[in-house]
């Protein structure tokens, strides 16, 4: 149920960002969404694609740090209170959110939340129980297309 | 003389301790002769004392017997702010060895000045703590205290010197190499704060270091105040024994009294500095034994006597004789205080210092709290200021800014380092009258 | 007695040691450098070297035989970790101070009673030179602790009988403020720190020149005539320069006299050679070379012929003053690898241990140092690895954090530290460039 994430150490200067990007472009692969977290001095790159085994050995022939995390996307309704209602359901669980982001999508009406637990797989099991809904690889980049 | 023919290999008496072993009597007697000379050094050299006896019709001759003093005004915290800096010295500039100072109760600082003499009744009192702690001649003494303006650290330094003792001056922080040290030079003694050396037994721990197999013998502890669970604690882990010792810059610094090997109450060098308790709303005298607050002659102090300074450290004095055989009173642990200051790592901190420099940087006064935790074992002073539409700022940066603006300005006042958490407006609970402007969750937990 | 001469007699702490002719001041070396030989016997180190050689007191005749005598390095000093150089019962030492090692770990540095004795002395004889007066109030803005800048000096104005307030360092607008309260005539601290107080007053509205100082005693970093010119003409004082290290005694090995041509060397406590670092003979007067020490009259822990890897020239013509002691001049480099930050020494190899205590092993590292205003910066650019890269903001600043608190452990600097991408640091055939020093170098 879980998707793959790939994160790179990036140093926070002009250019850096437009570098691994390219390097996925150059090679065909489609950016399904990223977040950047960053300090003043470096940031973490977080991508999801859909070839993620691909595009980790691309960017790490080319040079990258890249780490590979397990996240749980979750699909919500796109309307305002829907983030609200998701961390309701999971508030009480002991669930520890280590970081979240969200994207919407470019048809329909729903937003994907990705989150970065602790925990992923008793995260998913949580969202099942409460009503939630995950969505895994295979549905996530259908949703896209 | 005496010092050369004094053993080094047996404890116990120490001739830098001759005078804790007065007849009482003869202390009374001291005390009375040097009370006088005090009260005429400072009538004739420091103005406001005088124009304050003037107007109670007072001269230094009305001083017949001890209990005399209760006629003699105060003198409070803000008198030394108010006449900064050198207001209240009764010496000559030419006289003066030597300067401390620390932030007043405002962040405007005051200073205390020392002449020679000065200097030798304080290295005399701090040798006659180390000896009260059962440190002999010979000891390694590592000096954990901070060494500058704050009077911790040369008071320690100076008073181990005139013991005999081997000073290693490593002064605060850098905890690793603090315990390398006691491991490589067999260090017998070691004086901090107690909270700093609590953390130090944690760290001790995770390096694999056990304190009790080493030679560590006696850990002085002072510049806040502590309780017999913490000394359990650093007794039973560190393998040593803890001893209490108590002073302030205002009256000399370290070196004003000391737990000897008893361990119950503090012996008060009171041949230098004569002890009252008084009820701190009323200012009366109160009998031996009850709780109040502390007041403080310096009976000896020529560059800047104290007449009966109000410390605001709550105590109360011990009479009855002490199984050590010194004939010097005693007071207990001090507990508390009868206003809103609090210490941190030794250091005084009142929040109208924060106050100051919340208001310096803002403007206007935002709403805070201060909160003070104890990490293992280590005191960590935390402000939470709620964010206003004035300096919020969608850039991270611009936020960040603002936060190490304020971090800073505490900083200089205090001279500590504190956490800065900007947090979302009305956070911080509102009470009915006074907020409570400091959370202590240091002893939760211990 | 012209008027000159007047001048320079108030400002001589102790006039019949401090001129004595160099023939007297040759024999009194002499005498104590075989007394010391005869002290040194007492040390296994030296015990065992001298033997080696067959060498003792009774093989010095001139001070020219020195050179048959054995060196010492920092390095054995290491190797005798903590106390192993002691010449006298542990319990009869009265300090313990502390210098940098090549790594983590401290060389230790002992004093008896009488050794602090002549270190105050030492130190009151240059402070004098340089204008100190019994009246005066001096601002000490060195770090006190382990490492000896702060104390030789304290104790030095203690002898003259002047003020002193002990600032220690940082907190520059504190310092700034206790100055213009307490008014100090003379301040003490290193010459880069001298000129930070200078911009720090001019921040906070306040002329640099109307501060009350009148006398600078500045040491612990190498400087520059044009430093000194700029210190002088920011402040408005007299700015003199003084040199030491910790394991020969501290500060108080030379300073400047009035004249200003050179530093003093204490030539009744300490024998100083000028010598080529490669074949360890002296080089002539006047000649770059790397000065090798010998303590006279230290009891605590006596050193022969300890090399202190500091670059200067000697200088033994008479001087103006009326000293007759060998001058040396200003350290112009290092014969090792050692950085001066701040007035604290720093080698490469502390950094190297501080990465390898995170890491588990070394990383590609770079060390640049810089001075953007008055003070030196240290960058560490450290590339990330990947066991050591994780997605999570908090890990990473932590992973920052850890290595910046180390790095403060191991080398006492607070230095900055930049993760940077693999690579980034550029490689060399060969052993990698690990150090950029980028600031202006000393003349």
């Amino acid at each position: 149920m879980t998707l793959q994430q790939l994160s790179l150490f990036l140093e926070n200067r002009p250019g850096r960002l437009g570098a691994p990007l390219e390097t996925i472009a150059n090679a065909g692969i489609n950016i399904l969404t990223l977040s950047l977290a960053d300090t003043a001095q470096f940031g973490i790159l977080r991508l999801i694609v859909r070839e993620w085994d691909r595009a980790k050995q691309l960017l790490e022939d080319a040079g990258w740090v890249v780490n590979l995390t397990e996240v749980v996307a979750v699909g919500v309704d796109d309307r305002p209170g829907g983030l609200a209602a998701v961390l309701a359901a999971l508030e009480g669980a002991e669930l520890n959110i280590e970081y979240m982001y969200a994207f919407t999508l470019r048809r329909g009406d729903k937003a994907i939340l990705v989150f970065r637990f602790e925990d992923p797989v008793r995260a998913i099991q949580v969202m099942k129980e409460r009503g939630l809904h995950p969505v895994d690889a295979e549905e996530l980049f259908n949703l896209t297309t | 003389m005496l010092k050369e023919l004094w053993n080094d290999a047996e404890g116990g008496f120490h001739p830098a301790g001759a005078a804790d072993f007065l007849p009482e009597s003869a202390l009374r007697q001291v005390q009375l002769t040097r009370l006088r000379a005090v009260v005429s050094r400072a009538y004739d050299h420091v103005a406001l004392f005088r124009q304050r006896m003037d107007e109670r019709g007072l001269t230094p001759s009305a001083i017949q017997s001890l209990d005399d003093i209760r006629q003699l005004p105060f003198t409070v915290k803000t008198d030394l702010r108010d006449t900064y800096p050198f207001g209240l010295f009764a010496s000559p500039l030419g006289e003066v060895v030597r300067l401390h100072a620390s932030s007043g109760t405002t962040g405007k600082p005051i200073v205390v000045a020392y002449t020679r003499e000065d200097i030798a009744v304080w290295s005399e009192v701090m040798a006659r703590t180390f000896a009260c702690c059962g440190m002999h001649r010979g000891d390694i003494l590592q000096n954990a205290f901070g060494y500058g303006l704050f009077t911790g650290g040369l008071g320690a330094h100076y008073g181990a010197e005139e013991l005999g003792a081997t000073v290693v001056p490593v002064s605060g922080g850098n905890t690793d190499r603090q315990i390398m040290l006691i491991r490589d030079f067999a260090v017998s003694a070691l004086c901090c704060t107690p909270s700093y050396f609590t953390h130090l037994i944690e760290r001790a721990g995770e390096l694999g270091v056990d304190l009790r197999a080493l030679p560590l013998r006696i850990g002085i502890f002072g510049a806040e105040p502590w309780t017999d669970g913490m000394r359990d604690h650093i007794e039973a882990a560190a393998g040593i024994r803890a001893y209490d010792i108590y002073g302030l810059s205002e009256i000399i610094g370290p070196g004003v009294a000391s737990e000897c090997a008893v361990q119950e109450g503090l012996h008060l060098f009171e041949d230098h500095f004569y002890p009252e308790i008084i009820d701190p709303e009323t200012g009366e005298v109160l009998p031996d034994g009850a709780e109040g607050e502390l007041v403080l002659t310096t009976l000896s102090k020529k560059a800047m006597p104290m007449i009966r300074y109000r410390t605001r450290d709550i105590t109360s004095l011990i009479t009855e004789p002490c199984d050590c055989g010194r004939t010097l009173r005693r007071m207990r642990r001090i507990g508390r205080r009868s206003d809103d200051m609090f210490i941190i790592r030794g250091v005084n901190v009142y929040p109208s210092q924060v106050e100051a420099a919340l208001l310096a940087v803002e403007g206007t006064l935002p709403h805070y709290q201060i909160i003070l935790t104890r990490d293992q074992g280590l005191d960590q002073m935390a402000v939470e200021v709620e964010v206003t539409p004035e300096v919020f700022s969608d850039k991270v940066r611009a936020l960040e800014d603002v936060r190490a603006r304020l971090a800073k300005a505490i900083e200089h006042i205090l001279g500590i380092r504190v956490i800065l958490r900007l947090v979302e407006p009305r956070t911080i609970a509102r009470s009915e009258g006074k907020a409570k402007r400091v959370i202590d969750r240091r002893h939760e937990g211990t | 007695m012209s008027e000159r001469t007047d001048r320079h007699l108030s400002r001589i702490w102790e006039p019949e040691t401090e001129t004595l002719p160099r023939q007297p001041l040759e024999a009194l070396q002499l005498e104590r450098l075989r007394a010391l030989l005869d002290r040194l016997a007492r040390v296994p180190f030296y015990r065992e070297h001298l033997a080696a050689r067959s060498v003792g007191a009774q093989s010095i005749r001139t001070l020219a035989d020195i050179q048959r005598l054995p060196i010492t390095t920092k390095d054995d000093l290491r190797l005798h970790h903590p106390l192993g150089f002691l010449a006298v019962p542990r319990h009869a030492l009265a300090r313990i101070h502390g210098s940098t090692g090549t790594t983590g770990r401290p060389t230790f540095v002992a004093y008896t009673a009488r050794d602090l004795d002549i270190w105050s002395n030492l130190c009151a004889r240059f402070l004098v030179a340089g204008g100190l007066r019994p009246e005066h109030t001096a601002q000490i803005a060195f770090g006190y602790g382990l490492f000896t800048g702060g104390f030789g000096l304290h104790y030095g104005i203690e002898r003259v009988g002047a003020a002193i307030i002990p600032a220690a360092a940082g907190n520059t607008r504190r310092q700034i403020e206790i100055m213009r309260d307490l008014d100090p005539e003379v301040l003490i601290c290193t010459p880069s720190y001298a000129l930070t107080i200078a911009d720090g007053a001019r921040e906070i509205g306040i002329d640099p020149r109307a501060l009350p100082i009148r006398y600078g005693h500045f040491g612990g970093e190498p400087w520059t005539e044009d430093m000194r010119r700029e210190i002088e003409d920011q402040l408005d004082i007299q700015a003199f320069n003084n040199y030491g290290l910790s394991e020969i005694i501290g500060p108080g090995v030379s300073g400047e006299c009035a004249e200003r041509t050179g530093m003093h060397i204490q030539e009744d406590h300490f024998l100083v050679e000028c010598l080529d670092p490669e074949t360890l003979t002296p080089v002539p007067d006047g000649e770059p070379g790397e000065l090798v020490i010998t303590t006279l009259t230290r009891e605590a822990m006596p050193l022969l012929r300890y090399r202190t890897r500091d670059i200067a020239r000697l200088d033994r013509e008479p001087c103006a003053c009326g000293r007759h002691t060998a001058r040396m001049s200003r350290v112009t480099g290092r014969t090792d690898d050692m950085l001066i930050i701040r007035g604290v020494n720093v080698f490469p190899s502390q950094i190297e241990e501080a990465l390898l205590r995170v890491e588990g092993t070394t990383p590609h590292y770079q060390i640049e140092v810089t001075r953007p205003g008055t003070l030196d910066e240290v960058h560490v650019k450290v590339e990330i690895r990947p066991e050591l890269f994780s997605d999570r903001m908090d890990q990473m600043q932590a992973l920052h954090e850890r290595i910046a608190r180390e790095i403060h452990t191991v080398a006492g600097i607070r230095a900055h530290v930049h993760l940077v991408e693999p690579r980034h640091i550029e490689r060399f055939v060969g052993k990698a460039k690990r150090v950029l020093d980028r600031r202006a170098r000393a003349d």
